[in-house]
């Protein structure tokens, strides 16, 4: 995760949680949170690979 | 550095003439200035190949995986700490090997002399501190410490970690070095920084993966980038592909890594991939107290739990 965030991807889109099955509310807040935090990032630019351009 | 050589061919043939090895692994000139190859002395006449100079960056620890015979091998202190790792992998066992330990000075960083002159180099001497350039028919000298490598002005164990042979007396262990300058200066940039720093470090990036067959923590049979099913990553020239590879590489080399600069000495066009796996050194030396390959009897922090192993990014 450190690498990930050394060579240039926002820390707030990787996250690690430890979740029980039994534990449903502590689910749904860690899912929050993680849409959240990605959506105030927008859309991933980098990393990603484009479709190639069909004529 | 140079005297070391009769030494090493003694302890070489010595350990051939009684068979107590099938082979020595050293070096031996190449046929281009600054490039040394492997050499593997079967015989005491094939000892007299040896040398031993500033051009001796390979990593011989590479030509060790699942080797069966007996071997000697010429080992810096970097090279010993790979053997150190292959030992703990079971990559080889410690009881097949003879090491010949050899306390380095720094090995010279042949892309950065290559940039100095505008000629092509036809050959590299050195005496001491002082390398003599010849380029263009015109003789430069050049200091050493203004052309090692990255990795050896940073080194703090140029000393051989283990050996049952030493080639010279121990040399002094630099003290006063800053060993994360170069990673510390990337930490301070922003994110945008950051990926415009890796993008443009990798854009001269052809995939020969020079990088990982130097490499002596790479000796997968099959590279994750050599899969097909399942494909992990694009073959191409596709700059999202490349930065999977180097990447992911240097994942694959976290708490093993011993900055033995290899793979950037490999690389034909000059890529410090280093950064990479400079990071993830960083990090283990900072969480787990962990160098690589400092001691066979330890088990790296990638296969140990510890109660106050560092997880506040588990939320």
């Amino acid at each position: 995760m450190n690498l990930m965030e050394h060579m240039g991807i926002e820390s707030d889109r990787i996250h690690f949680s430890w979740i029980s099955s039994a534990e449903s509310t502590k689910f749904v807040k860690v899912v929050k949170e993680v849409t959240e935090k990605v959506k105030a990032l927008g859309p991933q630019q980098h990393f990603k690979k484009n479709d190639a351009k069909v004529a | 550095m140079l005297d070391y050589i009769d030494k090493i061919k003694e302890i070489s043939e010595r350990l051939l003439k009684d068979c107590s090895v099938e082979m020595v692994i050293g070096f031996r000139k190449g046929t281009l200035p600054m490039m040394n190859e492997p050499c593997f002395a079967r015989t005491p006449e094939d000892v007299g190949q040896f040398v031993w100079d500033s051009n001796c960056g390979i990593n011989l620890a590479n030509y060790l995986t699942d080797r069966k015979e007996r071997i000697g091998i010429v080992a810096k202190g970097c090279d010993t700490r790979n053997i150190a790792t292959h030992i703990i992998e079971n990559k080889i066992s410690r009881e097949q090997l003879v090491v010949i330990g050899v306390p380095c000075k720094g090995m010279i960083d042949k892309h950065k002399i290559a940039t100095l002159f505008a000629d092509e180099i036809q050959t590299v001497t050195e005496n001491g501190e002082k390398i003599l350039v010849t380029a263009g028919g015109k003789e430069t000298p050049l200091n050493k410490s203004d052309v090692l490598q990255k990795n050896c002005a940073v080194c703090t164990h140029r000393n051989p970690v283990f050996y049952d042979e030493l080639a010279a007396e121990k040399v002094e262990e630099q003290q006063d070095v800053d060993r994360y300058a170069d990673v510390q200066e990337i930490e301070a940039m922003d994110t945008q920084e950051k990926w415009d720093y890796f993008e443009s470090l990798l854009s001269p990036c052809i995939r020969c993966y020079a990088c990982k067959n130097a490499c002596p923590l790479c000796y997968c049979p099959t590279c994750f980038v050599d899969e097909a099913k399942p494909q992990w990553v694009g073959k191409g020239q596709d700059p999202t592909d490349v930065r999977t590879f180097h990447f992911l590489r240097a994942f694959h080399c976290a708490g093993r890594c011993t900055d033995c600069g290899a793979c950037e000495r490999a690389c034909p066009v000059g890529i410090n991939m280093r950064v990479f796996t400079k990071k993830l050194e960083k990090d283990c030396f900072e969480q787990f107290g962990w160098e690589a390959g400092m001691s066979l009897d330890e088990r790296p922090p990638l296969d140990t739990y510890r109660p106050n192993d560092p997880n506040d990014f588990i939320k």
